[in-house]
């Protein structure tokens, strides 16, 4: 496709990532430090933030299913996930950690069950929506003008 | 500003998040500063050549740099972490032969009596988590601020050991102190613009 299509194309869903509430301002300043010394920087950690997320998904996911649940380390993982979530300006996933771990503190297990679900589904739907993201600015960086 | 001849900042930065250690470096590098990256308050002591129980000593003297390899200007460490927190790093640097190191502490949370406490205890700055390049920017004077401080301490140290002769010798040659002084204030007011 051509490269100005895919310039706008790109443009347009990284506007409604942001209109919509998906990413926040860190993020801004992840794709700022991109540049020539570090070109895929934003990429980089992204990816890094996957593996960080899995890690931590199946610590916390490990401890729920504890009796009794250790509700101490449950607030150390979930004190972890929403750090590095907010890190890059993921805020959606962040509010949902926030909401965990209000349940965490006051040790209500149901609670916790709940919103964990949520924040496994908000993590699923950015991932999706950064896959897709990413591999579009790819593409038009390959891409030429017609 | 960069003085002729003066060598690249090189800060400590101590964060158990792999991520935030990432963004962190990235961040200092585009300031142009040297950076380590460790990811435990343990590390960050034996990277600067201080040991777990080397702080009971407050008669130390200091010339800060005696026990390090490579010279460390400032110390940005992460509140929260497992093992020794960065508020427990930061007491350790400060009950050390360091304890001119400028620490700064950054958190994830805004925890008001938290701050109030790092700040008593000596840190320099504390930065709300995500930091940004403008909260780092406010590191350059404090590392100018130490550095000036060693210099002239060092002089002075200097002049201590000298015998009266060269002392003499030495002071028809240089410019007194206090010029020197003002001197660099003067090269540091454009900095203080921006």
């Amino acid at each position: 496709m051509d490269r100005n299509r895919l310039q706008h194309q790109v443009a347009c869903m990284r506007r409604s990532l942001f209109d919509q509430g998906y990413l926040d301002e860190p993020f801004i300043q992840l794709e700022e430090l991109q540049d020539d010394a570090n070109p895929n920087f934003v990429q980089e950690i992204v990816t890094l933030f996957y593996t960080d997320s899995a890690r931590l998904i199946q610590n916390i996911e490990h401890a729920l299913n504890s009796r009794p649940i250790d509700f101490d380390k449950l607030d150390d993982y979930m004190h972890q996930f929403k750090g590095s979530s907010s890190s890059i300006g993921a805020k959606k996933v962040t509010n949902e950690c926030t909401v965990f771990r209000e349940y965490c503190s006051a040790e209500n297990a149901e609670g916790c069950i709940r919103s964990f679900q949520q924040v496994k589904q908000e993590y699923a739907i950015l991932r999706r929506k950064l896959e897709v993201y990413l591999q579009m600015v790819r593409q038009a960086a390959v891409s030429r003008t017609a | 500003m960069v003085m002729a001849g003066e060598s690249q900042f090189h800060v400590l930065a101590v964060d158990d998040s792999i991520i935030d250690r990432k963004i962190i470096q990235t961040l200092l590098k585009t300031l142009s500063y040297q950076v380590t990256t460790v990811d435990s308050g343990a590390k960050a002591l034996e990277f600067l050549g201080l040991h777990q129980d080397d702080t009971t000593n407050p008669n130390t003297p200091s010339p800060p740099n005696n026990h390090q390899e490579v010279e460390v200007n400032l110390v940005i460490t992460d509140y929260c972490m497992p093992g020794m927190t960065g508020y427990d790093l930061l007491k350790k640097i400060k009950e050390s032969s360091l304890r001119n190191m400028p620490v700064v502490i950054m958190s994830s949370e805004n925890v008001p009596s938290r701050i109030t406490r790092c700040l008593e205890e000596g840190a320099e700055e504390f930065f709300l988590k995500p930091v940004r390049l403008s909260d780092l920017s406010k590191l350059r004077p404090l590392m100018l601020k130490t550095k000036l401080k060693d210099q002239n301490q060092k002089q002075e140290e200097k002049a201590a050991f000298q015998s009266p002769k060269l002392q003499q010798v030495e002071q028809k040659q240089q410019p007194s102190n206090d010029d020197k002084g003002k001197a660099i204030d003067e090269g540091l007011s454009p900095e203080k613009k921006n």
